[in-house]
């Protein structure tokens, strides 16, 4: 599903240039629940972005379902990330003035869902995440559980790929975090694919697979 | 087909999806609309009131005359072929004949007579004016003679019969015989009885000599020579069927009255003329000058309320920065977030634009439907020539397509901003 190959990722910044990446190779499986451990400054976001397809590679080969991604233009990732990626971020990302309901059905309009279909879709995955009464709540009337629920919603209502979570519970206290966990798990069960960024090492006691990144490789 | 369709559907949901969108933003389209507004309110205003101010003065200078040159005799101040200088020029109604006959862009032409305290009495009412003798019936157009409902104007047969009708200026009318309907009744004018055939329309004069025509009385020429036993003219009046060509006339008469007067044609004191068409050109091109200078500040005013979209929409961008990484995100193209901003602008623009010209037409007819308390000249000219403001379709559509202009551009450059922004470091700001 997911493949990796020699990714390298270097950032200019004016005069210095940082290497974020430095080779990295990784597979991941459909059905797969990885995460990506490693301190801060490691490059596990930005592994992550590069995964996302919000961002490419310097070097190295990725393939995304068969695809290689390096040929795409913007206009082709973005349809990538709306059809096969999901994303859920520490900050939630929900737009505030949108409702739940409204936040999950974003990517559908962007994808061209149509009316009745739309309305289902949207109704089936919020009661799904547990938010059949909160759809008409703003993030500002919601906990931070519940925000990460919306978000999950939103990653999982186009029906991708693979989900990219890059630390899910990290707003959140441990009993949202737990529950939020919980859900992951139950979505992976149900044979969804998740790579989950993470610096808290609690997480890794779900996940069947742990990836540990340091200074940019990862470290087997 | 069908993917064309998707299409379609697709860009529905999402301008329903922009829409939305904009409603959460009250604050911002409320100022910036109002922005709109004001500056197509302005432009259609000043233009609105510009040409009605235009045409007011040209109905003014109608008055007066219809494309008229009104020649005066004057003194001549050269010696001509032995002939002395300091010789007046004086016309009688031969020489508006010779005129006619030899002038052919003359259209109209008529030899007038004036007498100033005439005295018309109408039972016990005695009123002193003027009283006029005019040679022919194109004197009606060419001088604005225009009769009211009922009434008409002198025609041929009242003055080949030398009748005793007479023709009158509705303040005269109102001064001499009041309210009551003055057509066909019975006058004194130096105690002969005339019988009124017409009353003037009310109309607006700005030139004038003598006085106003509203307070004359008008005679046939051949009538008037019997009571006040003169033959000589005040003046003549002409007619030019091309008014680009009233200095050829001009020249034209010259010649033909030097010979006949036995004075210099080069002699510029022999004759005297005023040339009201030149006047009206003048007019003319100082509105077409004043339209032009009004439209540009109006359009100024609208460019200045476009920048201050284009400005907000600018800070829109920076504020919905982590916005526009969220949809990136989830999948929004960039043509998607280029399109949303400029929707935006567009609809701001021209909402504004509606609401403007709105309240414009509002403005335009209400002035419109203040009464003007009679056409009297003088008393409420001002009032006349500044509330008539025309509101015209030209005005409104070219503001229009302004709108729409300034509205692409002040959506196209936020627009271009925001697709230009990183969704990566859009979704880590705060």
């Amino acid at each position: 599903m997911i493949k990796l190959e020699n990714i390298r990722k270097v950032y200019s910044t004016g005069k210095v240039d940082v290497e974020a990446l430095r080779g990295v190779n990784l597979h991941i499986k459909k059905g797969d629940f990885v995460t990506v451990i490693g301190p801060s400054g490691s490059g596990k976001s930005t592994l992550m972005h590069i995964m996302g397809c919000l961002d490419k590679p310097t070097a190295g080969r990725y393939q995304l379902n068969g695809q290689n991604i390096q040929h795409l233009n913007d206009n082709q990732l973005s349809e990538l990330r709306n059809r096969e990626i999901g994303f859920v971020f520490q900050n939630f990302n929900l737009l505030p003035y949108a409702s739940a309901y409204e936040n999950v059905e974003m990517p559908l309009l962007f994808a061209g869902v149509g009316g009745k279909k739309r309305k289902e879709k949207v109704e089936s995955i919020l009661k799904k995440v547990g938010l059949a009464d909160r759809m008409d709540h703003r993030p500002n009337e919601l906990s931070g559980g519940q925000k990460q629920r919306v978000a999950i919603a939103r990653a999982l209502v186009n029906d991708p790929n693979i989900i990219l979570a890059d630390e899910p519970t990290g707003n959140l206290d441990s009993t949202s975090g737990r529950e939020i966990m919980e859900l992951f798990v139950s979505l992976w069960e149900e044979g969804h694919t998740i790579v989950m960024i993470t610096h808290d090492p609690r997480a890794k006691d779900y996940t069947e697979k742990v990836v540990t990144i340091i200074d940019g490789l990862i470290e087997s | 087909m069908a993917k064309k369709i998707n299409e379609l559907m697709k860009n529905l949901l999402l301008t329903r999806l922009f829409i939305r969108e904009l409603k959460k933003e009250r604050r911002k389209i409320f100022l910036t609309v109002a922005g709109i507004a004001w500056g197509t309110l302005t432009i259609i205003l000043l233009l609105s009131f510009g040409q009605g101010l235009a045409t007011q003065m040209l109905r003014g200078q109608k008055g007066l005359g219809n494309n008229i040159v009104i020649l005066y005799g004057g003194q001549t101040s050269i010696e001509y072929r032995g002939l002395p200088q300091g010789r007046p020029v004086q016309f009688f109604e031969e020489d508006v004949e010779l005129l006619e006959n030899s002038i052919p862009e003359i259209d109209n032409i008529a030899g007038e007579y004036d007498a100033w305290g005439a005295v018309y009495k109408y039972g016990d009412k005695v009123v002193n004016e003027r009283c006029r003798g005019v040679s022919s019936v194109g004197y009606e157009d060419m001088r604005s003679h225009f009769p009211q409902a009922g009434g008409r104007f002198i025609n041929e047969n009242d003055i080949k019969y030398r009748r005793r009708v007479v023709f009158i200026g509705w303040g005269l009318k109102k001064d001499l015989i009041g309210d009551e309907d003055a057509i066909g009744k019975m006058v004194f004018i130096n105690n002969i009885p005339f019988t009124v055939i017409g009353v003037m329309q009310k109309k607006m004069q700005m030139g004038m000599y003598g006085g106003p025509d509203e307070n004359v009385g008008v005679i046939p020429s051949s009538t008037y020579k019997g009571i006040f036993s003169r033959n000589r003219l005040s003046r003549i009046i002409y007619q030019v069927n091309d008014i680009d060509k009233s200095e050829f006339v001009n020249q034209q008469v010259q010649r033909v009255l030097a010979r006949k007067k036995q004075f210099d044609p080069d002699d510029n004191n022999a004759l005297h003329y005023w040339d009201v068409i030149k006047n009206t050109k003048m007019t003319r091109q100082a509105f077409t000058g004043i339209t032009i200078f009004l439209g540009v500040i109006g359009a100024m005013t609208l460019i200045i309320a476009s920048v201050g979209v284009a400005n907000i929409m600018y800070v829109t961008v920076k504020k919905r920065t982590r916005e526009i990484g969220i949809k990136r995100a989830i999948g929004a193209k960039k043509a998607t977030i280029k399109i949303q901003f400029i929707i935006e602008a567009l609809l701001i623009n021209l909402s504004g634009g509606f609401i403007g010209a709105s309240i414009a037409y509002g403005i335009i007819k209400a002035v419109q439907s203040i009464p003007q308390e009679g056409a009297d000249f003088g008393k409420n000219m001002a009032m006349q020539i500044l509330a008539n403001p025309e509101f015209s379709w030209t005005v409104a559509i070219s503001t229009g397509t302004i709108l729409g202009i300034v509205g692409l551009l002040s959506g196209y450059f936020p627009a271009k901003r925001a697709a230009a922004v990183d969704p990566i470091t859009a979704l880590h700001y705060e």
